[in-house]
């Protein structure tokens, strides 16, 4: 049984688990503190100094995030001197800070700008100091660095490496002049950064933000003489609610689909169909490995944070990387030809946009060899943030929007593709299809929950149809180079691997709305596995429009028309 | 067997280095050849005495005579008078500045006749170099005696006892330090000496780790079997290569005898030693960030708890000293806590030893017993103020400590005393100012110090201090405005109150004790625009006596065309057009401009 203490906190009394912070057991209660540097996914760091408390026994005011309870303890949160310490923590920020807040692109969400509301800071008797000075990095397609509005929290530094493992940042410089770093303060561009934006998720104020492309979506719905597609990958859909004022994990597939045709898309279709696609493409190119003495452990690819982590620091393991394309770029292979056929529409035409709960998105659309339908297979990719603004932007009331479905023939997705969503879905949506493949007929058996929980790292030994095929699941790049480390020692026996380079897979991506934590990522995980379940057809051969694509144009998974569409091939990145 | 009638002992420290003594000790060896005397006197190379203002230093034995500036021409003299005819070579004697009498004898100068050198014992009379010689004066016996006569707790009971406190600043119980690390249990500790010493003025661990070093080793080898570890890292600034060096002989020298390494004594404790260059952030010196930097992490702080004691140096419980305290223990052990326990006061126990510096006429470093009183180190060793100045205050405590005015000279220097005055025992600097001194200057420089080797971590510190020293810049530019003392100390006492660490927690010191004891000067600045020990440039006044020549030199030279007048005539400042250079002051050859 976990120890208990004892403690009384601004008069009550509280019983906290021994070793936790005055701060975690003040929120347990239901007492709130302000915090900064403090994340509820990273460690405790205790360096900007706002959650200060007064506490029995200390010499000065402590900061809580840290602080351990301890047996009869008595903490004040609200005393005079707590509040003006609180305050002149953030009227020293705020002297250190652009004063132009309300054109911010993190206006509305930004942990600083409320906190100076929350706690009353109306005047800076500072005013006119120096303050820091940095050019912005918008080098790369992902993200953009602010370091003027940066407040030296850490946090992405923490993330970066605790969490990825990829420690793209640190702090350098000293006193006044310390600055959140990169490499030779190279820009991100030239840095080692996946640009997986978990930097960007937890950055309190707007020194770390997605790149926002909205302004060229506007422009593609406004050329008239432009059709302009948007795919919605599985993800947004628990997850978009949360920018619009509805609660984490809630469904809103259909207020979505109505919202994007409000904004003006022509056509509003679904990552799904083409996550059934991958799945259809990977599982056979699975078998094709398994049967034939391929590379093993074969490892998923459409994360692609982690296929840039790996064509960084990797390079001499890219064999095992899955060449099926991601689902974001399989759709856009197709949207600009079978799609452009059927509907006799000119590719040149088709500016085709997608939503993603993710900022390296950006930078896959964006890839050189990204265009196999003979134009950018993607032309704008947005996350959900950014999705967020424009229905906000163009004034659409979303809570009471009606419901609306797909468009066809790229509207149509399965439950196995809607888990693409969840750290171990892409395993299961393929051992589905696999599984019958091997059998040659439909199984009863759906759901592998051996793959299923949101460890950063799981493994299981699954029978397909018979054949005991060892599988991996991490989640989290940190995971991921664990992973990988134990590959080049020879100690990871699996046939089969997915990666997803964020915690919890996209619905904890770097384009999710802010904030998050392990609580909200537990929601919209439940949201989508209900949407697998509620799924009539929950196997990615099922799809009938899949069946169709295969039947009357592209031919056989893995076949010729699908290697110059939907595969793809990887090279070492060389940054440095 | 060789027959040694006399010691030339040529100091060997920092200062004295810089000063030429190697050449020095060259000169001595070609002298002593030409004079035949080379198998009859040895010259040897010493640590630090301490006296850095007058060296180059010589000490002839067995007279002990004592030589002070001693230069390479001087060497031919006093083999020659000395060591051949057996003459002092008075011009060479150490004159007292009060009395100007000729001190022919260490042991009878004014600056060394008030101190107690304890920790300093050796400093200056051994070879540093050679192990020989610090066991020649006692030296492992503490060791010895812990690892074969004592148990761990009898060793941790025996410090507690002595009251040995830290001697880097905070005053900690070192024994209670001890016992914390004794009392973690795990299958790895660490002791680690903190010599990342950082204050400005400060070298009193320098010249110890210089001068014995052993001493040093010998005190963390009886904390590391007191405590349970096998393992210590010296942490040395890399500024200190001599230190460095002679870490590494001892450490060489310690483990070819079997005094550190496995199994020693034959007890089966084992200990091993590693230095740590640090890289010369000042921060460092505070433990956690020195852990982190040893770890090969930046040098940032982190809270606390957990304490050393339980997680320290990568995760491990951790014991961390400062050198002099480390240099301490031998004694204690040898000598027992209750002899231990007749120097020094009541709470602060033992001797301090503080680096004199500023405007005193003996700069140096001197060993007293605590509870001293700050007018003895100053007039008695110290020698009294330069050029006959009178006394202003005294910083005490590095930057982190506070500046103590006249009326605190008979303040007793112990840890206690300090602190309720405003300051603190920090590592033992002391800087002493004159009357010439602006005190709102002096809170600026140790302000600009402090804010600039902030590590950046913690809001308060990182900004708060930049902007207490934008404060304290815009009054002594004149600039100062209704309320800034106010919230300075607003500002100074919330950087105390919040700051992650002890150097943002103690960074307001040097403001906060200037407003103390200072205030009228503040006042003069921000309400008269008036500095008024005539040192803040941008408020000075330059003005033309009646002592002018007309000569004009002053008018050719004023960059901004402000001085005018008639040849052979008094010439007139434009106080408007005065951008306060003070050119025309030193153009002046008739000492005819004043600033005030």
């Amino acid at each position: 049984m976990m120890k208990m203490v004892n403690l009384t906190i601004d008069g009550r009394q509280i019983q906290a688990p021994a070793g936790s912070s005055v701060l975690e057991a003040a929120r347990a209660a239901g007492i709130y503190i302000p915090t900064l540097c403090y994340h509820p996914d990273l460690r405790a760091e205790g360096a900007c100094r706002l959650c200060m408390v007064e506490a029995s026994g200390a010499r000065t005011l402590v900061a809580s995030c840290v602080y351990p309870v301890s047996e009869g303890m008595v903490v004040k949160t609200n005393t005079n001197k707590v509040r003006e310490a609180r305050k002149t923590v953030i009227e020293l920020l705020l002297t250190n800070h652009p004063k132009d807040c309300l054109c911010c692109q993190k206006s509305g969400d930004c942990e600083l700008q409320n906190m100076a509301a929350d706690l009353g800071v109306r005047k800076l008797r500072f005013e006119g100091g120096e303050t820091k000075a940095h050019t912005i990095d918008s080098s790369n397609p992902s993200l953009v660095r602010d370091q003027e509005k940066c407040i030296l929290c850490g946090r992405c530094i923490r993330v970066c490496r605790d969490v990825q493992g990829m420690n793209v940042y640190s702090f350098a410089g000293r006193g006044f002049n310390t600055i959140v770093s990169t490499a030779f303060e190279h820009d991100l561009l030239n840095s080692q950064c996946s640009y997986c934006g978990q930097c960007a998720s937890v950055c309190p104020t707007g020194a770390i933000v997605e790149k926002d492309d909205t302004e060229r979506v506007w422009n593609a719905i406004n050329d008239d003489s432009k059709v302009v597609v948007v795919q919605t990958a599985p993800a947004v859909r628990v997850a978009l609610g949360e920018e619009l004022g509805i609660p984490a994990g809630e469904i809103v597939t259909g207020k979505m689909v109505t919202a994007l045709r409000q904004l003006g898309f022509d056509k509003v279709f679904d990552t799904n169909f083409s996550a059934d696609l991958t799945i259809m493409e990977e599982g056979h190119e699975f078998l094709e490995r398994l049967q034939n003495g391929g590379v093993l452990p074969m490892i998923t690819s459409c994360s692609p944070g982690w296929v840039n982590m790996i064509e960084m620091k990797y390079p001499e393991l890219l064999p095992h990387l899955s060449t099926a394309k991601s689902p974001q770029q399989m759709f856009g292979a197709i949207a600009k030809t079978y799609y452009a056929e059927r509907a006799g529409i000119d590719p040149a035409q088709i500016v085709s946009v997608s939503v993603m709960p993710c900022t390296a998105k950006k930078a896959e659309a964006a890839r050189e060899e990204m265009c196999s339908s003979g134009y950018r297979d993607v032309d704008i990719v947005i996350t959900t943030r950014e999705l967020g603004r424009m229905i906000r932007e163009a004034g659409i009331n979303f809570a009471s929007l009606p419901e609306s479905q797909y468009d066809s023939p790229l509207g149509t997705g399965t439950g196995a593709a809607v888990i693409f969503g969840t750290t171990g879905g892409v395993m299961e949506a393929a051992l589905r299809t696999v599984a019958d493949v091997v059998a040659g007929a439909s199984l009863p058996k759906v759901d592998y929950t051996e793959v299923r929980g949101m460890a950063e790292t799981r493994e299981a030994v699954v029978d397909v149809a018979g054949t005991a095929v060892k599988i991996a699941v991490c989640n989290t790049l940190g995971s991921a180079k664990k992973m990988l480390e134990r590959m080049k020692a020879g100690t990871a026996d699996y046939h089969f691997i997915e990666v997803m380079a964020c915690p919890g897979g996209c619905i904890g991506g770097g384009g999710q709305p802010i904030p998050v934590s392990g609580g909200i990522r537990k929601m919209r995980r439940e949201g989508l596995l209900a949407c697998d379940r509620a799924s009539e057809l929950r196997k990615s051969h099922d799809n009938p429009e899949i069946k169709t694509l295969y039947a009357t144009w592209l031919g056989e998974p893995l076949g010729e028309k699908a290697h110059s569409l939907l595969h793809t091939h990887y090279k070492a990145q060389n940054r440095d | 067997m060789q027959h040694i009638r006399a010691h030339v002992l040529v100091c060997g420290g920092t200062g004295c280095k810089a000063n030429g003594s190697k050449e020095i000790q060259i000169a001595f060896a070609k002298e002593l050849q030409s004079f035949g005397l080379q198998d009859e006197v040895m010259v040897v190379e010493t640590g630090c005495h301490g006296f850095c203002e007058h060296g180059p230093l010589v000490i002839v034995y067995p007279e002990g005579t004592f030589y002070c500036g001693v230069k390479n021409e001087d060497v031919k003299d006093i083999v020659e008078e000395h060591l051949y005819k057996g003459r002092i070579v008075q011009r060479l004697l150490y004159h007292e500045p009060l009395t100007q009498d000729r001190v022919p004898n260490y042991s009878e100068i004014g600056f060394y006749k008030k101190q107690h050198r304890l920790v300093l014992a050796n400093c200056g009379a051994i070879n540093p170099e050679a192990i020989e010689e610090y066991i020649a004066v006692g030296g492992y016996e503490a060791l010895a005696k812990a690892v074969t006569e004592m148990t761990p707790e009898q060793v941790v009971e025996e410090v507690k006892k002595s009251g040995l406190r830290g001697r880097g600043g905070g005053g900690f119980p070192t024994g209670m330090k001890w016992q914390f690390a004794k009392a973690s249990v795990s299958d790895k500790k660490y002791v680690i000496c903190n010599a990342d010493e950082g204050d400005p003025g400060a070298f009193m661990d320098r010249s110890v780790l210089e001068g014995d070093p052993h001493r040093v080793l010998e005190g963390m080898a009886v904390c590391g079997y007191a405590i349970g570890a096998d393992e210590g890292y010296i942490y040395v600034r890399a500024e200190y290569p001599l230190a460095i060096k002679r870490l590494r002989i001892a450490i060489q020298q310690a483990e070819e005898m079997g005094l550190l390494g496995e199994n020693i004594f034959g007890s089966g404790f084992s200990f091993k030693l590693h230095i740590k260059e640090g890289a010369g952030a000042f921060v460092c010196g505070e433990e956690t960030a020195l852990m982190a930097s040893i770890e090969g992490k930046r040098g940032m702080p982190r809270p606390r708890p957990p304490f050393p004691a339980v997680s320290g140096l990568w995760g491990k419980p951790t014991n961390i000293n400062n050198v002099e305290t480390f240099a301490n223990v031998a004694q204690i052990i040898v000598h027992g806590a209750d002899w231990y326990c007749q120097f020094g006061t009541e709470k602060s126990k033992g001797t301090k030893v503080f680096a004199l510096t500023g405007k005193i006429n003996n700069t140096g470093l001197a060993e007293v017993p605590m509870g001293i009183t700050m007018r003895e180190i100053i007039y008695d060793i110290g020698g009294g103020i330069t050029n006959g100045k009178k006394f202003k205050a005294v910083q005490i405590g590095g930057p982190s400590g506070g500046c103590l005015p006249e009326s605190m000279l008979d303040l007793p220097v112990d840890y206690d005393s300090l602190i309720a005055a405003g300051a603190m025992m920090g590592s033992g600097g002391l800087v002493v100012m004159d009357e010439d001194t602006c005190m709102v200057d002096v809170a600026k420089f140790f302000l600009n110090f402090t804010q600039s080797e902030s590590c950046g971590k913690c809001t308060p510190c990182r900004e708060g201090t930049k902007r207490m020293l934008e404060i304290l810049n815009r009054i002594t530019e004149g600039q100062g405005r209704e309320g800034d003392i106010k919230l300075l100390e607003n500002l100074a006492k919330n950087i105390k109150e919040t700051a992650l660490c002890g150097l943002g927690q103690t960074a307001p010191n040097p403001v906060l004790s200037t407003l103390k004891y200072f205030r009228h000067e503040y006042e003069a600045h921000i309400k008269e625009k008036r500095c008024p020990a005539a040192v803040c440039e941008k408020m000075a006044r330059y003005t033309i006596t009646d002592a002018c020549r007309g000569c004009g030199l002053c008018a050719r030279n004023c960059p901004a065309k402000a001085i005018s007048g008639a040849v052979k005539k008094q010439h007139v400042i434009d106080q408007t057009k005065c951008i306060k250079c003070g050119a025309c002051m030193s153009a002046c050859p008739f000492k005819a401009i004043i600033k005030s």
